[in-house]
């Protein structure tokens, strides 16, 4: 529970991760891989505050005493989502994997969640795999990466017709929550990879399924937003806005924060702070103690402390049915809070 | 002897202290035309030119470097393509060397670019076609937000949307942004002549008054896409280049 000027939230990081990428856990030959893409993760932490930078060593591989610590103690985290990213390709047992971090789950059960995975180009055995996964993890959500490198092919769409019979199978085995994320490569390769018109496409015939687009669709936030408004079962997942852009580019991270309220909303934001990229601790108390910077944005909504308990946490809590104490609740029946109603006044 | 750039990185790409016209401003001017597709900035400005030597025999070589070594193969290969082609009319220049650098698809990009290859040679069977439509895509977003900057400029002096959307293109004022609207809109076959309107939409229609709040509303959020990115690649590359500087 994170607690600021006598408010209580409830937090939830709908976006962290157990990784090794030790090198020696490198495939063999994959090397330059491998390392460019943790120390382009590496890059990605040193846009946070200098205090909070780990040296290169820690983060190829951190332990199991920081993770508590800098989620749960130092980052007050009441319940974390774990999104695999398998990368098998370049690290021998994966980058981050379901299995390894359920290793942590079943030592803190209340308060981590697992997400599994797919990638359609598994076929049948990745549907079996799926779900055997769902049996021992009891799976509520999944994390796809469509820019993941596989026996020469550079990466898939969610409208690939072999992802269809997956996105059925999350929908029969109750896995209603598709994170989606897109990266640098997908095939063909002369296509934008970080195109977001095929979650549009795939939230439309799977209204069952919430699709939760990480990092809100960056470097596409605007064809993101676009579609976000109009599906209702699209959400923006926050990790890497607020990790790349608050202490780094406060002027776009102000922005781009008044845009997504604008056009995805409260109710469909949600914290992830992609630990351990960053840590959540400067992220929230930055996200608490953030407000626009001068009238320029005095058109976009509001970052009210109702809608700092949704994004924090009540949001991600009512996607994955967790059960939030009464007290850190929103009052049920909603008059909005009063600096919502406050708004209203003012804009009136 | 051919110029090469040899290991030495960030060395400012910048024609400081040199005569007027020489050869190697030309290059320096060439590669400012060459633009980032997805960010519609010059790669000069965005600090991707990490060395540009010229030999006296005319040889040039250029070296890239981007944000992160995981940015899109296909608009890195754009810049190196396009860098190499900038570089190679000038009168005076012999041959053009660009070599990209630290980047996950280098060896691919530099070997097709290196052998005057398309997109398409540097991954065979990896696309279906070369990156027109990927770069009209994104010169599309360009003017969009570009366009939204200089209406909002207008709009902020008092004029009315009937106003604005009865603009003509003669009525512009004459600056740069103005000057790289037009530009794109010629790359996108959109009628830019002294009487067609001011203000267009993506796919060159005119805005009428009726659709421009909501038009600039999306532009709005398109602009600052752009720049957010075009931030976050700076940020990504002033660290990256700040680590390079403490290794050496």
């Amino acid at each position: 529970m994170y607690e600021a000027n006598g408010e209580k939230y409830f937090v939830m990081d709908g976006h962290i991760h157990f990784w090794d990428a030790s090198p020696a856990n490198w495939v063999q030959g994959q090397e330059k891989y491998a390392k460019g893409w943790i120390e382009c993760f590496h890059a990605y932490q040193s846009l946070g505050p200098p205090e909070t930078h780990w040296p290169l060593e820690k983060f190829q591989k951190y332990s199991e005493e920081d993770f508590v610590h800098d989620v749960f103690e130092e980052g007050k985290v009441d319940v974390g989502v774990f999104q695999p990213t398998y990368l098998k390709s370049w690290y021998s047992t994966g980058f981050n994997t379901t299995e390894v971090n359920a290793r942590l789950v079943e030592k803190y059960p209340d308060k981590l969640l697992v997400n599994g995975r797919w990638d359609p180009r598994d076929g049948e055995a990745g549907l079996r795999e799926l779900e055997e996964d769902a049996e021992r993890y009891g799976l509520k959500g999944v994390k796809l990466y469509t820019a993941e490198w596989r026996d020469g092919s550079r990466g898939w769409k969610l409208t690939d017709r072999e992802a269809e019979p997956f996105l059925a199978k999350c929908e029969e085995l109750g896995i209603t929550n598709v994170h989606v994320h897109k990266g640098p490569t997908i095939w063909p390769l002369d296509k934008d990879a970080f195109d977001v018109a095929d979650v549009d496409h795939v939230a439309t015939d799977h209204p069952d399924l919430n699709f939760i687009v990480e990092h809100v669709g960056l470097p596409r936030i605007e064809d993101f937003c676009f579609m976000a408004t109009q599906e209702p079962n699209v959400y923006a997942g926050l990790a890497v806005v607020t990790g790349a852009l608050m202490h780094a580019r406060p002027r776009f991270f102000a922005k781009v924060m008044g845009e997504l309220l604008f056009w995805v909303g409260e109710d469909k934001m949600l914290f992830g702070s992609d630990y351990a990229i960053w840590e959540p601790r400067w992220q929230l108390d930055g996200l608490m103690a953030w407000d626009y910077p001068d009238d320029d944005y005095s058109d976009y909504p509001r970052w009210t402390t109702t809608a700092k308990k949704k994004v924090f946490g009540l949001n991600a809590a009512k996607l994955y049915g967790v059960d939030v104490p009464a007290e850190l609740r929103l009052p049920d029946e909603t008059p909005a809070a009063r600096d919502d109603a406050q708004l209203v006044e003012d804009s009136a | 002897m051919r110029p090469h750039c040899g290991s030495s990185r960030n060395r400012a790409a910048r024609p400081t202290r040199e005569l007027a016209g020489s050869l190697r401003e030309r290059v320096l001017d060439a590669l400012a035309t060459v633009y980032d597709p997805e960010l519609d900035e010059p790669i000069t400005e965005l600090g991707f030119v990490t060395c540009c030597e010229v030999g006296a025999d005319g040889d040039v070589a250029v070296r890239l470097r981007l944000p992160t070594s995981q940015c899109a193969p296909n608009f890195a290969f754009l810049m190196a393509a396009d860098a190499r082609d900038a570089v190679r009319g000038l009168p005076g220049v012999r041959t053009v060397g660009v070599v990209l650098e630290d980047h996950m698809t280098d060896d691919e990009i530099n070997a097709a670019v290196a052998r005057d290859g398309r997109f398409a040679d540097a991954f065979p069977g990896e696309t279906r076609g070369e990156l027109h439509a990927l770069r009209d895509v994104f010169r599309r977003k360009a003017l969009v937000a570009r366009q939204a900057g200089v209406c909002q400029a207008l709009l902020v002096t008092g004029a009315t949307p009937e106003a604005v959307t009865s603009l003509r293109v003669v009525d512009l004022p004459e600056d740069a942004e103005v000057r790289r609207c037009l530009h794109l809109r010629a790359a996108l076959g959109i009628a830019c002549d002294a009487d067609a309107a001011a203000f267009v939409l993506a796919d060159g229609r005119p805005v009428a008054a009726a659709e421009l709040e909501r038009w600039l509303r999306m532009a709005w959020l398109v602009r600052t896409s752009l720049e957010s990115n075009g931030g976050l690649c700076r940020a990504l590359l002033e660290r990256r280049s700040g680590l390079e500087e403490v290794a050496v």
